[in-house]
């Protein structure tokens, strides 16, 4: 049993391909884009959380010398693709997203109510505290518990009898009544923000009255291109987003936010160029945030551990005009074989900004839930909670009786057992301590779905054989194009150093946003396949060659030549073919998407964490000090940056643990730890070594890399695992996140 | 930002003239938490007097006593041999705070005068009696899990337009509280010297004032005198993450030990309240006694007693007990 995949020191993986350039400032990030004429603009943003903008005195502003403008609903342009302006005006219903400047009403504290540019940053930020807004103020609904009673079944479930948040039952409620063993228990996550260190920004160019480019922090290029094309009513080739380096997103990046049609819709009315960056403090209203969710879970065994059922209801907060839906319950209906399983999922509506996906979205909010229940259990059951796993594992996948495509979690609780020590853990909670502190070990499952949507790559052969690579696909951290380069160097066989892979672009080959952990599913398998393709074609190439290739069978590639077997000694170059052929660039664009296999298996990647951790009995303070983490995510394209993947997906689950936090103070509806200094995620110190495994087993059912998404699992279910080893240290169950030191003495 | 004028001298006297005569005029050190102040628009000086020129960085032992300039860096006092020998508390509390690159900037003048870490006291939306008198404690019924347990809120000489909860933010103020530290302060009158204890104010009637030095005074230096502490100090700090976080809870505990017995103590608590608090007692319930575990209990409970928790914080109380025991036992070095 050792089937961690460890880099293999003969055909090492790659070093990240801009890690050189990230380090030494030469990469361009959207807000550092040095356009001529450039103006400058600030958000001002509303005080209250509901009610209507009365009056704008902007006089006091507008005279900062240097000012050009104070956009506000006042005065700003009609967005072409937005429906005429109500008057008076009315709140949207439940489904509309948020229009920037739009009329007077406010919808959340921290709306953009109006915006000054200005010829100098300073400029425009000492004058957008000179713009005094007053407001006629309306009763808010913000506080989570105090407004349960609001919450429902989502208006988009309602309507949609296929939606997979549907209420959902299997098998009979009785077997849970009369199990042996019972524990209900209700678990609360906060609300917790992305805040990746790049704030979001955004460079908005016009270059024609009908064409726009746009250099914004965002995970979709494409997505951005079109909802920005549809909203200016353009011709989608007429607009052109760029972001081709992003400081870190977590999904705060996937949706086109107000801001950035504030900025877009700015730089048209004053006909220049304008940049806009989000304050820090901007950051927690402007971009989504992990919702509020509070979740009960009911589960129950036979004396034996076999799960009876397992009942797991959850209700999350989204804003009054949007519905965020999440997959919160959706795990416990796949993840163990178990014959009754319901679960409910509800939505409340509440004047706050609306949510969004962040890293695990819905599962790794799920799983805190559904992973802290399972260790519950198996102290009940007094068994080990690794055994009470093993003996539910789900050998097919139990919600859509398919068979899984492949499944390698047993080997990744064997390999994270092994290596955290499993079997020397005594059992009892609150019995060990070293060098005075509490020492606890506790352990969670992680699944996410595969997702894989259709992409498109282009391949091109170069005269001098290096090759160029191109997807509009992103970087929002995890290493894309790394990975991308080492597809495409073992495929055309050529050194990795001769590839260029080039992303971030919306004219580039259409590839769906970062997100879901898609990309690597999605565009790995378009660059292998253009890879292949464009092999294809060179081989055939070669073989119109006088001194080409003898056999027509199966060629080997290697240091950039082509050979018609392994006891070809020649073989020819693929500079040598273009050159022969006449040609500067032999380029190839395919299409890679799932087929009939989707609905012949069940796909999902899977994982998980064994975490130890100290607490100081006295002051409460908990420190993970080793974490060990395993992945089935089938193939592992570059074994550098995914294990990097892992890592930062830890330390987004310790953040997450024990102390990402965002704190609103109800009686404004106002956030108030909206800084680094109040808002804390972890620093290096809270950081222990982070051991990274990986099974590494292509499943060779999901796509033709084999390789499934990693970027989910490695946060989904670390707060349970680090949640069951503060149990296991201390004998305190803390179900509502973040576990402070106030918790624990 | 709102504009200001930039003025650089080179002299004490210098900087004091220009400062003279106009009571928005900000001295400005390291500026870790000035310039944030004023990117906020919470601090708004007219003339801001960067005084990274004046002659004093010196850290030097003379006599009995221990001398730091005030634009010593934080990193520099913590590391250095003086420092390191003879008041280890101090270093230790340094190094307890803020990150290294801030240590980097930060001087021990500024650290001395740096503001409250209170979220309403950051937001120009929100009430808060310390950045706008009158308006109110916005912490006192709010978020306050963080704030301040003693001598703290409406009750203590104020009302609801004078009450503030929030708590001093520094370190390094607890340890030099607990080790009798004088501040050395230049004015347009001459030197004069306040004792550390003396020096911050708790919030009573006028919240706005964090300290007691009057407008256009200088801190110049610190002066810390020798004592037997060396041995069995032990600065402890309590907080929601490993490093680079301002304390739920510190303790700085300085004691002199002879035979087994406490002969000498010194004690203040950081996060608690307006300004480091001093536990006076101290002294007095562990002079001549063994230490125990059960003795610090019977002290940190003593304490305690004046301690008033609001809606979110009364963890605190007990936090700040275990965390005197905690101190204690590692500055006797008991287990």
């Amino acid at each position: 049993m050792n089937r961690q995949s460890l880099d293999n020191p003969s055909d090492p993986s790659l070093s990240r391909v801009d890690g050189a350039v990230k380090v030494t400032g030469k990469a361009t990030y959207s807000a550092e884009y040095a356009i001529p004429g450039l103006l400058h603009a600030v958000l001002v943003t509303s005080t209250i959380a509901k009610g209507s903008i009365t009056a704008i005195d902007s006089h006091e502003a507008e005279a900062v010398p240097g000012v050009l403008a104070v956009i506000s609903h006042v005065n700003a342009m009609t967005i072409p693709g937005w429906p005429p302006k109500k008057q008076p005006a009315e709140r949207v219903p439940p489904g509309t997203a948020f229009r920037v400047f739009y009329d007077s009403l406010i919808y959340f504290d921290g709306q953009p109510v109006a915006m000054v540019v200005a010829a100098t940053h300073e400029q425009a930020v000492h004058a957008a505290s000179l713009v005094h807004v007053t407001y006629q103020q309306e009763p808010h609904r913000t506080h989570f518990e105090k407004n349960i009673a609001h919450s429902g079944i989502p208006l988009n479930v309602q309507r949609s009898k296929n939606s997979p948040f549907q209420d959902y039952e299997r098998g009979d409620a009785a077997a849970l009544r009369n199990a042996d063993v019972r524990i209900e228990a209700e678990y609360t996550i906060p609300t917790q923000h992305h805040q990746p260190l790049e704030p979001h920004a955004i460079i908005a160019v016009w270059e024609a009255d009908d064409k726009l480019t746009v250099y914004d922090k965002n995970q979709g290029v494409k997505s951005a291109q079109g909802q920005l094309a549809q909203a200016f009513k353009l011709p989608r080739e007429n607009v052109q987003v760029v972001a081709t380096y992003i400081g870190g997103a977590f999904g705060s990046g996937i949706r086109v936010w107000p801001h950035t049609m504030a900025a877009v819709m700015a730089a048209k009315q004053l006909k220049r160029p304008l940049k806009l960056v989000l304050g820090r403090e901007q950051m927690f209203t402007s971009v989504g945030y992990r919702p509020y969710t509070k979740q009960k879970i009911s589960i129950g065994a036979a004396k034996d551990g076999r799960l009876a059922g397992i009942v797991h209801e959850g209700t999350g907060q989204t804003s009054m005009y949007e519905e965020h839906l999440e997959r919160t319950v959706l795990a416990s209906r796949a993840l163990y074989a178990c014959p009754h399983v319901a679960t409910r999922y509800r939505l409340l509506p509440l004047d706050v900004n609306t949510p969004t996906w962040m890293r695990g979205p819905g599962d790794a909010t799920g799983m805190f839930a559904l992973e802290s229940a399972m260790d519950e259990l198996a102290y009940a059951l007094k068994t080990d909670p690794l055994e009470l796993r093993l003996k539910n594992f789900a050998e097919s996948d139990p919600e859509r009786n398919l068979p899984w495509s492949a499944k390698a979690l047993r080997e990744c609780y064997e390999l994270g057992a092994e290596k955290i020590g499993w079997k020397n853990r005594l059992p009892e909670p609150r019995s060990v301590k070293r060098n005075g502190m509490l020492l606890g070990y506790g352990m969670a499952s992680s699944l996410y779905g595969f997702h894989r949507h259709p992409s498109k790559a282009r391949a091109a052969m170069q005269a001098d054989g290096s090759v160029i690579v191109q997807s509009a696909t992103m970087d929002i951290g995890p290493g894309t194009g790394t990975a991308m380069t080492r597809i495409a160097s073992k495929v055309l066989g050529v050194n990795a150093k001769k590839v260029r892979f080039d992303l971030g672009h919306s004219a580039l080959p259409d590839a769906p946003g970062q997100n879901g952990s898609s990309t690597i599913p999605s565009v790995g398998s378009a660059v292998h396949v253009a890879c292949e393709a464009l092999k294809s074609k060179l081989v055939a190439l070669a073989g119109e060659m006088p001194e080409g290739l003898k056999s027509g069978g199966q060629v080997v590639v290697r240091n950039g030549r082509i050979f018609s077997s392994q006891d070809d000694k020649e073989g020819i170059s693929y500079a040598d073919i273009l050159k022969y052929h006449r040609l500067n660039e032999l380029e190839v664009t395919e299409e890679s998407k799932s087929g009939a296999e989707r609905d012949q298996y069940s796909m999902y990647s899977f994982g998980c964490h064994f975490v130890e951790v100290e607490v100081n009995p006295l002051t409460g303070e908990v420190r993970v000090t080793r974490v060990v983490t395993c992945a089935d995510v089938g193939a592992i394209i570059n074994y550098k940056t995914a294990r990097s993947q892992s890592i930062g997906g830890v330390v987004g689950g310790i953040g997450m643990a024990l102390m990402e936090h965002s704190e609103m103070d109800h009686r404004f509806g106002r956030y108030v730890t909206t800084d680094f200094a109040s808002y804390h995620i972890p620093v290096h110190a809270d950081v222990p070594p982070i051991e990274v495994y990986y099974v590494d087993k292509p499943d060779v059912q999901a796509n033709p890399i084999g390789s499934k998404g990693l970027g989910e699992i490695a946060i989904v279910g670390v707060a349970a695992a680090i949640a069951n080893a503060v149990f296991h240290a201390t004998g305190k169950r803390v179900r509502e996140l973040p576990i402070t030191p106030d918790k624990l003495i | 930002m709102k504009p200001f004028q930039y003025l650089r001298p080179k002299t004490v006297a210098e900087a004091i003239s220009m400062a003279a005569d106009y009571p928005e005029a900000q001295y400005m050190a390291g500026g870790t938490n000035l310039v944030e102040l004023m990117k906020r628009g919470i601090a708004s000086p007219s003339k801001l007097i960067d005084i990274n020129h004046l002659p004093l960085k010196k850290i030097e032992h003379r006599y009995d006593r221990l001398r730091i300039g005030a634009l010593a860096l934080n990193s520099d006092v913590a590391k250095h041999k003086s420092v390191l020998s003879r008041q280890p508390l101090l270093a230790q509390a340094l190094l307890a705070g803020a990150s290294g690159q801030l240590r980097n900037m930060a001087t021990v003048g500024g650290n001395l005068l740096q503001r409250t870490r209170c979220s309403y006291f950051y937001d120009l939306a929100l009430p808060c009696n310390k950045r706008k008198p009158g308006s109110g404690c916005g912490a006192e019924a709010g978020i306050n899990r963080t704030h301040a347990i003693f001598f703290a809120g409406n009750g203590f000489g104020g009302n609801e337009k004078s009450s503030c909860i929030a708590v001093h933010p520094s370190d390094m103020c607890v340890a030099l509280t607990a080790l009798d530290t004088e501040v050395v302060i230049n004015g347009t009158g001459g030197e004069r010297r306040v004792l550390l204890k003396d020096f911050h104010r708790l919030s009573t009637l006028q919240p706005e004032l964090d300290t007691n030095l009057q407008p256009g005074e200088l801190v110049t230096a610190i002066e810390v005198t020798d004592n037997a502490f060396a041995q069995h100090s032990h600065y402890l700090k309590i907080r929601d993450r490993a490093s680079y976080a301002f304390a739920l809870v510190s303790v700085a505990a300085a004691l002199q030990m002879d035979g087994g017995r406490i002969w000498d103590a010194r004690m203040a608590l950081g996060g608690v309240a307006h300004k480091p608090w001093r536990y006076w007692a101290i002294d007095l319930m562990l002079r001549g006694q063994a230490p125990s575990e059960k003795l610090f209990r019977e002290v940190a409970e003593h304490e305690m007693q004046s301690a008033k928790a609001t809606a979110q914080n009364a963890f605190k109380i007990k936090l700040t007990s275990n965390a005197i025991v905690a101190a204690l036992k590692a500055a006797t070095g008991i287990s």
